[in-house]
């Protein structure tokens, strides 16, 4: 029977018991998937096999496929790695910030949440290695690897160096967390299946479970990992961004040379990560029928996230402004004059547009309490946090110093493509995992269930 | 010690003979090879062997052949380069230069600095001519119609001909564009004698046959004489650009910068008015700039006229900064020199009387020494054409010339070539002429024939080859000598005998061979001979009364200006990339053809000339001919005026110039000397076909920004030289206003040795773009091709900025972007800056551009992985991405010849990486040079010189605009023009303080004028710039 508070609303709804929790999740991962799941894969899958193509062209023909020049030297290919890094983050919020402050909502989202970031900082990394003039010399020079080359080695000056650094161990504790998490419920799999006589699966989420054996010590040490490496991930939600912003922040471009950046980007990442995270559950609970997880007010909580972090970004954003004009320097105040009226005028009050003013639209609790409105502007803030990454970068460079190099950038077929390349990557990853992996933490949303394990009917 | 012995065994003790036989052996072998064929060291060996062989069989090895000397000739040592004086000549074009030649293989062009007509300048064309030499469109030996044959049956066949045109008196016509080269016309005269119906008929694709007129009417001499721009404090120009194309630029370049150098001690500069409807190079450098249409020069020149002789008026009024113009050149009579462009001879009576009054003969103007540079003479070239049309001509020889395209009866003469019984060329490529006769006699390249040229009267210069001829080609003057039937045909001895009979008698030498030497190692020879003056004894009044009568005040229609560019001059090199990319000095357009029209009849005619270079097709129709180019909407073109460039629309060249715009030759007017100026039935038409123009700099003001350039006029700067100084931007520390230099994160670093620096004058440079080209060649640097420089990404390592004024205020952003209708121009040649705190350096995760121990910023190529972090984070933007891999690609075959074909290959500089794709590059300070240099004086057991290492932007540069040099050394001229005081520190020593020189980045730089575009970001750069001054009043009157 479904306990009721008057306090607070349920997390989990429709008087679920321990049972159904491992039936309704599991059944996902045991049963043949359903035609709409068929459809999502393969259409992931063509969109990986086009952009494919354009990342071999790439790598074969040149940098020049892209409608780079020689004052824009990025454009696309830094906008969609800062956009992917920034998707990441929601994860890593939810999984250690959360956990850390015992938000037991986060339970429901947190394995898909960080199913996301490892998918979203693979898709990031890509451009980065893409990017690279000679990627087939760049992979490993970028590290720091013992070599024979006498004093040559990696600049430790170089932001693009500390990048290689904050990335990769965000990937790693990402990993490492989200993987951690994943072995009890990998378990419930395996007994179900050994239960149900199916030797194959047993084997191998036997093999992904690692044996685990559910004994209370287990469980102990469990918790304690859990814990560590939420203590580890904290840090990263704050440092991975911040140094990314560190690659515009510490140069001397103006638009990009801003002390503002840090705070501004890690809140945008946030920012655009709820959103990620929203478009992708608001799908996956109706696919799967987990609306009993996944609630309204699940998706409310993640709303009121959203206008947090939106209206620091806005805030960021005026405060730039007022920065250009109060700071007196010429060159700056030209370059956020031409970030509004300028030739990328457009991608500037879009970005406003979609990420300032439309998440406000979640003060009233109508709308942050519809999944349709919620949906629609998920995706609306996504689509603003791209230009605003576009406009930090584009319109920063392509009218900086010298009016005599000062020119426009135009994307060509290729830039969209290796875009298109992380959409097909992401998706494919996330639906093999929607279909392979349990998508919501079984065994801690059995410790939030507030019914009895036995049914009334 | 114990003597004891330990036994190992039994068998030791017995001293059984089979173990006694292994004793000694540390590893017995105990025989037990269970396969004596095969080991598995065998086994490792085959496999190693197979492995590497595959895989060395799978690598495609280039081949690429080299043979080494049998013997070496004793002044070429591989990888050292010789030096070469000789001359250029292209057309009546000339300049005497010092070819650099490593191993057998001319790649570099200098100036040669003891001639005294060119004095060391280059120009764009004739830098870039190196590489025309390894044009793969040349002809591989003679040629009899379209087939390539040998000399001996071309002689024949030609002989032939030219004896049965003999034996019937035929006519013989030798048809060629000036010829400066005294030999030659001797072995023409030989020609003439064995041919006695041969004419000579020369002709000029620039025409200034008007020149030669009036000065035979007013001067009493067919001549053009030599100018001094260095001697005139006020230079008035209608037309004429000197500082680009006019008669002699080089030359004058380098005079006109004498007078527009301003430094502690000259405080005065020459001041230069234009009067023009183009906005060509020289209206761009000129102080008062009034745009004219061409239907009014004819009055401009006759209202100055009346205005410097205080009578009278001609109808003209309003045209500003005429009277400014007149009253100064009165004041400065002696000083004073007025030019004309016009080819009209009237007009030219009228500007010599003007010289006249102002007393330029004898000063400005010096008739005693006349230029040979342009001969040509319309009247005899259009009465060769109706001639040929009529079929009077029996037999033909171009020399030197391609009038099919570039005389405006160029295709009537190339139809009646078809009913000649002998055409011949001696063109070095199958060009339109060529083409269309019935032999090719292919001419050597000038850098593989000996030569001489008299560019001036009494000045000589002569050509020596720097490379054996590369094809089975034949020196056209040998042809000649051939064709002569001369027993001595060798052209090289005719030269010298030349030189023997002519000059060495009258030197006085005791031994030829010495003399001889001498004049082929310096290139030039001069003869003193005694000045002959003329004086000036013209029909003024009947010339002004010509003039009013064809020209008008105001004429409504449109009118064309044709005009040469900097770059591809009278189209004769066409197909030299070079040329093609390098950016035209005002508009910034390469590879393209256009027609330069005002912002108000642009608009009027509904054209629409983006920032991006995109426009429409224009049909422009003068003379009953029509071209179709596109419109370009050009600041400073004087309204009703349209300006097309010659030298375009060649229909018979190589893969490089092929298709790109329109031959224009044919809308001018023909007379008695051609117009290059057409004023009445001038239509222009447009079309809706969209085009877009490749410029490299799609921005046209600098927006007010006074820490990229900084100008001022003389009398302000001269009354307060200080004044960028005191308002110079500060930065705040945390309680005052400092400098921004002061306040450092950085170390910085000691120079100890060298500290490279340059000096860029912006009053001095002209912005002509030899260093540009200089720069290309010298560096390797890939040419890129028209798409790729719409995708803005040309490689250029130099670049020159050029800048219009805008009338907006300072804040008006929007307004900035405009150009004034005729702005003032400002070029600031920009390379990479060389910062002591360089941006690119920090930003570079694998650290492939670093700090030199000698101030420069170094890019080591084959460390970069490209992530091109270091170019957007330059504040100047010179970093160049290779964004393709751009040599051995056919992609580029076209566009870059040098580096996708053999031939071209040959003319890259050994010393300098070709790079590959994916990697950052940038201006070097042509380190290679500096290295050398620093090479040269170890070897030599000294320090370097100052002067001894020179940038090739440096020596490309006729004005001194470019200095390199070492900021160390307290003598360098480069320290005495920045004012650089050695400053001093203390430092601790053994435990004593010491005082010695302060070797750090911070140079304490005390010329008022210099100072480092974008000071107050911090990044320091070892580039300083002079503030460009402009002759004007102080800014209040010129309201």
């Amino acid at each position: 029977m479904q306990a009721t508070s008057s306090v607070r609303e349920s997390l989990i709804t429709g008087g679920k018991t321990v049972r159904d929790v491992s039936e309704d999740i599991s059944r996902h991962v045991e049963n043949k998937p359903n035609r709409l799941w068929w459809i999502a894969f393969l259409t992931s899958l063509v969109l990986f096999g086009f952009g494919f193509y354009c990342l071999a062209a790439l790598l074969w023909e040149g940098i020049g496929l892209w409608g780079l020049n020689k004052t824009v030297g990025w454009a696309w290919d830094i906008t969609n790695f800062v956009w992917w890094v920034g998707i990441g983050h929601a994860g890593t919020l939810i999984s250690a910030i959360l956990l850390l402050f015992r938000q037991k909502w986060r339970m429901s989202i947190n394995r898909a949440a960080e199913a996301m970031t490892i998918f979203a900082v693979i898709c990031a990394a890509t451009f980065p290695l893409a990017h690279m003039g000679r990627l087939w010399l760049g992979f490993y020079w970028a590290l720091p690897l013992p070599n024979t080359w006498g004093s040559l080695w990696a600049n430790f000056n170089s932001p693009l160096l500390w990048d290689v650094f904050a990335i990769s161990t965000y990937f790693t504790v990402s990993l490492v967390f989200w993987y951690i998490g994943l072995i009890p419920d990998f378990a419930v799999i395996r007994d179900r299946a050994t239960r149900m006589g199916n030797k194959t699966r047993a084997t191998i989420y036997n093999a992904l479970s690692f044996g685990w054996d559910g004994a209370a010590k287990t469980w102990m040490r469990y918790e304690s990992v859990a814990l560590i490496l939420a203590g580890l991930s904290t840090p990263l939600v704050l440092s991975v961004h911040t140094i990314v912003s560190f690659d515009f922040a510490t140069s001397v471009v103006p638009g990009w040379h801003t002390t503002i950046f840090p705070p501004y980007f890690v809140a945008g990442a946030i920012f655009s990560g709820f959103a990620m995270v929203l478009t992708l559950l608001i799908v996956t609970r109706k696919v799967f029928k987990l609306e009993d997880y996944i609630t309204i007010y699940h998706i409310e909580l993640m709303n009121i996230v959203i206008i947090i972090t939106g209206s620091i970004v806005g805030i960021a954003y005026i405060t730039e402004f007022f920065v250009a004009w109060y700071g007196m320097v010429p060159a700056e105040f030209y370059a956020f004059y031409n970030r509004a009226t300028g030739p990328y005028w457009w991608a500037y009050w879009s970005m406003m547009t979609c990420n300032v003013i439309s998440p406000q639209l979640f003060w009233f609790k109508k709308i942050r309490t519809n999944i349709v409105a919620t949906f629609v502007l998920s995706i609306i803030v996504n689509i603003g946090m791209w230009f605003e990454r576009f406009v930090i970068i584009v319109t920063s460079i392509h009218r900086d110093y010298l009016p005599s190099s000062w020119s426009m950038f135009y994307p060509t077929m290729y830039d969209l493509g290796e875009y298109i390349f992380t959409f097909g990557l992401f998706f494919t990853a996330f639906f093999l995992f929607a279909k392979f992996f349990p998508v919501i933490n079984m065994a801690e949303v059995k410790s939030i269930i507030k019914s009895s394990s036995e049914k009334k009917h | 010690m114990t003597t004891k012995t330990y036994w190992k065994g039994l068998p030791q003790l017995k001293n059984d003979p089979k173990f006694v036989k292994n004793a000694d052996k540390e590893f017995v072998d105990l025989g037990v090879q269970e396969d004596a064929g095969h080991s598995r060291r065998d086994f490792l060996k085959m496999m190693g062997f197979s492995v590497a062989a595959a895989s060395l069989a799978a690598c495609e090895a280039p081949i690429r052949k080299a043979i080494p000397y049998v013997s070496k000739p004793l002044d070429a040592d591989p990888g050292i380069p010789n030096y070469y004086a000789s001359t250029y000549i292209n057309g009546g074009d000339y300049c005497s230069i010092v070819v650099k030649v490593r191993d057998g293989r001319p790649i570099k062009i200098d100036g040669n600095s003891l001639s005294k007509v060119t004095m060391g300048g280059t120009s764009a064309q004739v830098e870039a001519s190196v590489l025309s030499l390894y044009d793969n469109f040349r002809l591989r030996g003679p040629r009899v119609g379209e087939k390539l044959s040998d000399w001996e049956t071309i002689d024949k066949e030609i002989l032939t001909k030219l004896n049965e045109i003999a034996a019937k008196g035929g006519q013989i016509r030798i048809v060629s564009n000036t010829i400066l080269s005294p030999s030659t016309k001797a072995a023409i005269e030989k020609f003439k004698s064995k041919y006695p119906t041969t004419k000579v008929v020369q002709y000029d694709p620039i025409s200034y046959y008007g020149i030669t007129k009036a000065n035979q009417e007013s001067l009493g001499a067919a001549i053009i004489p030599s100018y001094d721009f260095s001697k005139a404090k006020v230079i008035v120009s209608v037309g004429a650009d000197f500082l680009g194309t006019w008669l002699s630029p080089i030359e004058f370049t380098k005079q006109f910068a004498v007078n527009r150098e301003i430094t502690a001690e000259k405080k005065e500069m020459s001041r230069l008015y234009a009067f023009e409807s183009n906005l060509s190079l020289t209206g761009a450098n000129a102080d008062y700039r009034t745009a004219i249409k061409p239907s009014q020069e004819g009055l401009v020149v006759a209202q100055l006229y009346k205005l410097i002789s205080g009578s009278g008026s001609t109808g003209i009024d309003g045209i500003k900064y005429l009277e400014k113009a007149a009253a100064e050149l009165k004041a400065n009579a002696g000083k004073a020199l007025v030019v004309s462009g016009s080819n009209d001879k009237n007009v030219q009576v009228v500007v010599n009387a003007i010289n006249n009054l102002l007393g330029s003969y004898g000063t400005t103007i010096n008739t005693s020494s006349p230029v040979n540079f342009r001969q040509g003479n319309d009247e005899e070239m259009t009465a060769f054409v109706a001639e040929a049309t009529s079929g009077k001509v029996d037999g033909v020889i171009f020399f030197n010339c391609n009038p099919v395209y570039d005389h405006p009866q160029g295709a009537e003469l190339g139809k009646a070539l078809k009913g000649i019984a002998l055409t011949v060329s001696t063109s070095t490529t199958p060009d339109e002429t060529a083409s269309s006769s019935g032999y090719i006699a292919a001419d050597h390249h000038y850098l593989e024939s000996w030569n001489d040229a008299e560019p001036k009267l009494n000045s000589f210069s002569l050509s020596q080859p720097a490379i054996t001829p590369i094809f089975k080609t034949r020196q056209a003057q040998e042809s000649f000598l051939v064709w002569a039937g001369e027993a001595n045909t060798d052209y090289f001895t005719f030269v010298q005998e030349y030189w023997r009979s002519r000059f060495f008698a009258a030197s006085g030498g005791l031994d030829f061979q010495s003399f001889w030497d001498k004049c082929l190692y310096d290139g030039v020879f001069e003869v003193t001979a005694t000045p002959t003056s003329l004086s000036f004894n013209g029909n003024v009044d009947s010339a002004l009364s010509a003039i009013a009568s064809t020209y008008s005040a105001s004429n409504s229609g449109f009118e064309l200006v044709l005009y040469e560019t900097c770059g591809l001059g009278t189209g004769s090199q066409a197909n030299n990339p070079l040329l093609q990319e390098l950016p035209d000095p005002i508009t910034k357009a390469t590879w393209d053809h256009y027609v330069t029209i005002s912002l108000s009849d642009a608009t009027e005619l509904g054209i629409d000339n983006d920032a991006e270079g995109r426009t429409q097709l224009v049909n422009i129709t003068a003379n009953g001919k029509t071209i179709t180019v596109a419109a370009l909407v050009q600041p400073g073109q004087a309204k009703g005026t349209l300006g097309v460039a010659l030298g375009y629309g060649r229909t018979q060249v190589g893969l490089v110039g092929k298709e790109i715009g329109a031959n224009a030759y044919p809308l001018l007017s023909l007379g008695e000397s051609l117009g290059y100026n057409v004023t009445s039935g001038v239509k222009i038409e447009k079309t809706e076909t969209p085009f877009q123009i490749a410029q490299t700099q799609i921005h046209q003001t600098y927006m007010g920004r006074a820490n990229v350039v900084q100008e001022s006029v003389l009398a302000d700067y001269l009354s307060n030289p200080q004044e960028w100084n005191d308002k110079a931007p500060k930065v705040t520390s945390w309680d005052k206003k400092v400098l921004p230099g002061t306040l450092s994160l950085w170390k910085g670093h000691d120079y100890k040795n060298h500290h490279w620096g340059m000096a860029v004058d912006l009053n001095t440079c002209t912005g002509c773009g030899s260093c540009v080209v200089a720069c290309n060649v010298e560096n390797n640097v890939a040419l890129v091709g028209k798409q790729e420089v719409i995708n803005r990404r040309e490689m250029h390592w130099l670049r020159i900025d050029r800048y219009y004024s805008s009338e907006a205020e300072v804040d008006d952003f929007i307004g900035m972007e405009k150009a004034s209708d005729n702005p003032e121009v400002v070029f600031q040649p920009m390379m990479c800056q060389h910062c002591n705190n360089a941006p690119c350096e920090t930003v570079c995760p694998v650290a492939a551009t670093t700090h030199s121990t000698e101030g420069l910023n170094q890019m080591t190529y084959n460390r970069c992985i490209g992530t091109r972090y270091c170019a957007n984070n330059c504040p100047y933007k010179v970093r160049r991405f290779n964004w393709f891999k751009y040599h051995d690609n056919n992609q580029f075959l076209n566009a870059n010849p040098a580096m996708n074909t053999d031939l071209g290959r040959m003319v890259l500089n050994p010393d300098v990486t070709v790079r590959s794709r994916g990697v950052m590059e940038k201006c070097s300070f042509c380190v290679q040079r500096i290295q050398s240099g620093k090479l040269t004086a170890k070897k030599e057991r000294r320090t370097m010189k100052d002067g001894e290492v020179v940038t090739a932007c440096q020596a490309a540069c006729s004005t001194g605009a470019i200095l390199f040099g070492d900021m160390n050394d307290p003598e360098s001229k480069i320290s005495k023009v920045l004012g650089i005081e050695t400053q001093y520190k203390e430092v601790e020593i053994d435990g004593k303080k010491e005082t010695v020189i302060d070797y750090g980045i911070d140079k304490k730089v005390t010329n008022p004028r210099a100072y480092r575009v974008l000071e107050e970001i911090g990044v320091k750069p070892n580039i300083f710039y002079l503030t460009k001054i402009r002759n004007k009043d102080k800014e209040s009157n010129n309201a």
